[in-house]
């Protein structure tokens, strides 16, 4: 046998206290990662702010901090109250609540299936409550709450649907995110159908179902949404960490404690919800739940929880795009074509890197 | 110190689907004594580690803790006494060492609670103790098989279990690096009096390192006892179908198996 190496703490009772200077050195690494993330968040947070003002002062016209400020404090301008009031503000505080919802539900689903394609816009959840949606506006001319309820249904549904279809023994990944591919482009065919089906249907409506749309947002549109964000966000958060632990595998995070299965119920539901909820109101915004992960985990860095970064990220990504989407180019696109420009090289870009390291999806 | 810990097997019963892998085992793992699992591909062996892990719910029998059911414990609190290391854990692409160690404090913290000293203790001391210390700022992608097996052990160190689940922690090591973690997962039993029980392929590292060998065939316990006990020709033959020498090894006077296959034997 071999003989038992002399390490001095080695006659102690365990555990074995490590020496001062490693301790010192491992917690010094744990804040510089930690106040990295900080740090991220934190400037993450000015942009949007930053970005979010931007969009109620400029546009076709241009109105100054004073007046803004005056008409968001409920105060009559004349002309600012309402472009700003009406128009500027809720279409930007729905862009800022759809690209959070997108982020936070897209990276938890990438986080908790351990692949970046597994986001909800691309194995068709996103779609599933769009064609409700759809369903529900175009051909039923359903009211707010019902589009809301029915949108979540039909996003649960397909969850649901993909979920069990690539469930043999347990094995997710590549069968999931191909089926939900699968399934994804049936229901874009059914939104499309529904559209053509329409009796009076316009553009801007067909563009909100089938690429997402901030177009005519009002505050009937943002508040379920808003609603949605902060009811399903504690939630999510709530189980940052047990996320965090299924990211090493279903079975090393049951050894270290995590009710596998029942946080991923959890976890689906919410972010489901999230997803649901934003669609409802603005259509699946291309991309934005697929995009926001991967941006926050290159600027974060892999080990902390990615969770408010994407969010974060989601939210400046629509609000921006949806800036730059009306006035960047000579005719207004909506803001799904402007992501959809952004995440399609990102998409193949990813195909691409997976086929090369030879593994699967 | 001296683990009171008992973990035991009850009649129990396991299996996927329709596929029935264990079949009514008994067994009882030594407090404070190295364990290893034996037996052919297939027998069942990484089954009745999950198992005991709380992984996988039996069909019949249980698995005791301490005179508790493991599938009837809280998640957290096994996991406070039981660590299990599976066979092919996934690290996160980009973690550092010192973060994939850190997840090993899980089952010490709550949804919000904040990082305590104990758990930058608990690291340090698992990262020395594997000689990883050296690579905690480094990116876990960059290591070698062996040092990434290390900093596994480590995370499930830095859980201070009482109890120490290994699934084939030496596979796809070179010779040096497998006696490397069977050395350090040796000073830990010595040091620390932490209960291993772990599956490992190769009967005579097996025979080696183990207290106490478990062999198991086609689902059933075959033997149980001292290596010396349980590692024969006998043994061999029932459990593995091969034809065998076992003498003694020079080195550590425990038994070592020679195989006797078709080719290459002395008349």
């Amino acid at each position: 046998m071999s003989t038992k190496t002399e390490t001095g703490a080695g006659a102690e009772p365990a555990p074995q206290p490590a020496p001062a200077a490693a301790v010192t050195a491992v917690a010094a690494g744990r804040l510089r990662r930690a106040s990295r993330r900080r740090v991220v968040v934190l400037v993450l947070a000015v942009l949007l702010v930053a970005a979010f003002a931007v969009t109620l002062m400029a546009g076709q016209t241009f109105y100054p901090p004073r007046d803004v400020i005056r008409v968001v404090l409920g105060e009559q301008v004349p002309g600012a109250t309402f472009t700003v009031g009406r128009l500027r503000l809720p279409r930007a505080v729905l862009a800022v609540v759809t690209g959070f919802s997108f982020g936070l539900a897209g990276v938890t689903f990438q986080t908790m299936l351990r692949n970046p394609l597994a986001s909800p816009d691309i194995i068709g959840i996103s779609s599933g409550a769009s064609a409700a949606a759809a369903i529900a506006i175009v051909t039923l001319s359903l009211g707010e709450t019902q589009v809301s309820v029915l949108a979540i249904a039909a996003g649960l549904g397909v969850a649901i649907l993909v979920y069990s279809l690539a469930f043999r023994g347990g094995v997710v990944g590549a069968r999931l995110i191909l089926i939900g591919i699968g399934i994804s482009a049936m229901l874009d065919s059914t939104t499309s159908y529904v559209l053509s089906q329409a009796a009076e249907w316009d553009l801007q409506e067909a563009m909100r179902w089938l690429t997402g749309s901030l177009n005519g947002a009002t505050w009937d549109q943002t508040v379920p949404a808003l609603v949605a964000v902060a009811v399903l966000t504690p939630v999510l958060l709530a189980r940052s960490r047990d996320l965090s632990a299924m990211r090493l595998g279903d079975d090393t995070a049951a050894a270290l404690g995590v009710r596998v299965e029942r946080t991923r119920i959890t976890v689906i539901v919410a972010a489901v919800g999230l997803i649901a909820f934003a669609t409802a109101a603005a259509g699946p915004i291309a991309f934005v739940a697929f995009l926001s992960g991967p941006i926050a985990a290159r600027i974060v860095g892999a080990g902390t929880s990615l969770l408010v970064p994407a969010g974060l990220v989601g939210a400046l990504l629509v609000l921006v795009a949806d800036f730059c989407g009306q006035f960047a180019f000579g005719a207004r696109y909506p803001v799904g074509v402007v992501t959809g420009v952004l995440g399609a090289p990102y998409l193949v870009h990813l195909i691409i890197r997976t086929n090369r390291a030879g593994g699967s999806l | 110190m001296t683990t009171t810990h008992s973990l035991a097997a009850e009649h129990l019963t396991l299996g996927y689907g329709d596929r029935t892998v264990i079949e009514s085992l008994d067994l009882a793992v030594p407090p404070g004594r190295i364990t290893v699992i034996v037996g052919a591909n297939a027998c069942g062996k990484s089954t009745l580690l999950r198992s005991m892990s709380r992984l996988l719910a039996p069909r019949a029998g249980r698995v005791v803790l301490d005179g508790k059911e493991v599938h009837r414990l809280p998640a957290k609190e096994l996991a406070r006494t039981l660590g299990l290391l599976p066979q092919s854990p996934v690290a996160p692409e980009g973690i550092t060492v010192a973060d994939l160690v850190g997840r090993g404090r899980h089952p010490h913290q709550t949804a919000f609670s904040r990082w305590k000293k104990a758990d930058d203790d608990a690291v340090a001391a698992a990262l020395e103790a594997t000689r990883t210390t050296a690579l905690a700022d480094r990116s876990v992608d960059e290591l070698s098989g062996g040092q990434r097996q290390r900093v596994w052990i480590a995370m499930a160190l830095a859980q201070q279990t009482d109890l120490l689940l290994l699934d084939e922690p030496t596979t796809f090591l070179d010779a040096s690096h497998q006696i490397e973690v069977l050395d350090l997962l040796t000073d830990l039993n010595e040091t620390r009096g932490t209960t291993i029980v772990m599956v490992l392929h190769d009967l005579n590292l097996a025979a080696r390192y183990a207290d106490h060998l478990i062999a198991l065939a086609a689902g059933r316990l075959h033997a149980s006892g001292a290596p010396s006990d349980v590692l024969t020709r006998e043994t061999v033959r029932t459990v593995f179908g091969l034809d065998s020498r076992v003498i003694e090894d020079p080195v550590s006077g425990r038994p070592l198996m020679l195989p006797i296959g078709r080719h290459h034997v002395r008349a």
